[in-house]
């Protein structure tokens, strides 16, 4: 029988060290509701969404009182909407009716985000995923919980550059009809290469085309009760503190498996899988920068700070995977600026620069996530950064991502502020020297040698 | 079995058991196991119960306990077992 000292254990986690479920995400496919005729199409889709999502936050509550654990999001995520809409949009504004649609739904159902409206174009744009694209900075600034996503590269079919060029400037435009809110829109709007169908985590969640009508995927978290684990194990060698970051990335995974079995269970939704994430806040103590101060740097972003987050990457990977049935999305650690207290300190101290973070996302999930940059960077130069950073998922065959914000009326030295879970950010210095002709050549980088397996 | 797992952590006081086994015991809820510590005036007491025949909810039994201990001035946490079974079993 379970003894005191492991239900302590296990409460000290939750009440001490921000063990949390990050997020129960309800995929929803939207196949089924298209239609040629707009009012229809939106009507299908509140509909489906609404019946399907309506216990998905009251099953959420009930779990979080059943087994002592917050869950602290509950979320949906579809079908790309690029793909549920192309019969019926013939305008980027009849996509925005749609993006006002999907906030409707979610606020009827009381949830705290909905993603998917996203395109994928890895490889080209039809017309219609282009008027997608087109009017995600006017969805983004007229709906509250709506979130973006575009994948422009994979490993199989190499970057789509028109798409990079095109994201650049929809990036620009959001921060500019946001800019009353610090351009808070684009923290809603993330560029992707090699998107997993089946992730969990916001802004990037949609429910590929590989899945079925519906699905529970959940995302854990707790860089809180790592950080806490390796206090007791400071100056061992890597063995120990590698076994560590196991066993506690282990006990972890559990609580978010059981949490997946249960809502699965309740909503008669099948599960999908678990995302090993470590999600930080800006909560003290639930950061992964400060695990890596703990690992044995001063500051996030001194030398050795890519080898230390690849290890912890790693041994988060290999503690989780035998703890859940089915592993997917994101898995890995989080690295975003402003939702990380000590990932701002570094940069407010100077340790950590965005050519750094470039570094670090060649080893972690997801890529350069939550940073704020100078308002009057140009179109071209955040294109540039997008590239790069695709060309690292793409190369390395892993999933990386771009969520960056130009503050616009704000330059290097200031703060931007977002508010709640996504914190704030200090505006981090962009290299200025220019990529336009670069970016301007249009057309796509081939697929690189090694996606020939077959 | 269902099995519940009920903490009570606060300052020490006459009555706090009484107060959470009274609950439990209009709500046909049976204690299978009790370990309890006092260490420095702070009372410390875990119970593991079987919940097979109450007809309330876990949510509501949680949500319940823990006003009970609110009402004495401790906190009072119910859980489901499996959260520490899935834990610290393999």
């Amino acid at each position: 029988m379970i003894n005191v000292f492991e239900v302590n254990e296990t409460n000290k986690m939750i009440q001490e060290e921000n063990l949390d479920v990050r997020t129960i995400t309800l995929g929803i496919s939207l196949l089924d509701c298209v239609d040629s005729n707009l009012d229809v199409l939106n009507q299908n889709i509140y509909d489906k969404i609404t019946t399907t999502a309506k216990d998905l936050v009251k099953v959420g509550e009930e779990i979080e009182q059943e087994f002592g654990i917050p869950i602290v999001n509950k979320r949906i995520s579809i079908t790309p909407v690029s793909l549920v809409g192309a019969s019926a949009c013939k305008s980027p504004d009849d996509y925005v009716s749609i993006a006002k649609t999907l906030d409707r739904a979610a606020k009827a159902v009381g949830i705290n985000f909905i993603g998917g409206y996203s395109a994928l174009v890895s490889k080209a744009m039809t017309k219609s995923e282009e008027y997608l694209i087109r009017s995600i900075p006017k969805a983004l600034a007229s709906t509250e919980f709506l979130c973006s996503s575009v994948n422009v590269g994979s490993t199989k079919t190499g970057i789509n550059m028109d798409a990079v060029k095109l994201c650049g400037e929809i990036v620009k435009e959001t921060a500019r009809m946001t800019k009353e809110n610090d351009s808070c829109g684009c923290s809603k709007l993330v560029i992707f290469c090699n998107a997993p169908d089946d992730n969990p985590f916001m802004a990037g969640a949609f429910l590929g085309v590989t899945e079925g009508d519906a699905v529970i995927n959940v995302g854990v978290s707790g860089p809180g009760v790592v950080k806490r684990a390796l206090e007791k194990v400071r100056g061992e060698n890597f063995e120990v503190l590698c076994e560590t970051i196991k066993k506690t990335a282990f006990k972890v995974t559990r609580v978010g498996q059981l949490v997946a079995g249960k809502a699965s269970q309740k909503l008669g939704v099948p599960f999908g899988i678990v995302d090993l994430s470590l999600a930080p806040t800006p909560t003290i103590g639930d950061s992964v920068a400060e695990i890596l101060e703990e690992i044995g740097l001063e500051r996030v972003g001194a030398p050795g700070t890519t080898a230390a987050l690849a290890l912890l990457n790693d041994q988060v990977k290999k503690g989780g995977v035998m703890a859940s049935s089915y592993v997917g999305g994101l898995s890995g650690a989080f690295i975003p600026v402003s939702e990380d207290q000590g990932m701002i300190d570094a940069v407010l101290e100077g340790a950590l620069t965005l050519e750094k973070l470039e570094a670090m996302t060649c080893v972690c999930s997801v890529g350069l996530d939550m940073i704020a940059i100078p308002g009057k960077t140009s179109a071209a130069t955040i294109s540039g950064i997008i590239a790069d950073e695709m060309a690292i998922g793409m190369i390395n065959q892993k999933t990386t991502a771009v969520r960056i914000i130009p503050v616009i009326g704000k330059d290097v030295g200031e703060q931007a502020e977002f508010g709640g879970l996504l914190g704030y950010a200090p505006i981090m210095p962009v290299n200025e020297f220019s990529c336009e002709k670069f970016i301007g050549r249009g057309g796509r980088i081939p697929a690189p040698i090694h996606s020939f397996k077959n | 079995m269902k099995k519940g797992i009920i903490t009570v952590v606060g300052k020490d006081c006459v009555g706090i058991t009484a107060k959470v086994c009274t609950y439990l015991a209009e709500n046909q809820i049976n204690i299978l196991d009790i370990s309890q510590t006092i260490v420095q005036n702070y009372f410390n007491m875990m119970m593991v119960v079987d919940m097979d025949k109450t007809e309330k909810k876990f949510s509501e039994v949680a949500e319940e306990l823990k006003e009970v201990g609110l009402s004495i001035g401790v906190d009072v946490h119910c859980q489901n077992e499996e959260i520490f079974e899935k834990m610290h079993r393999l």
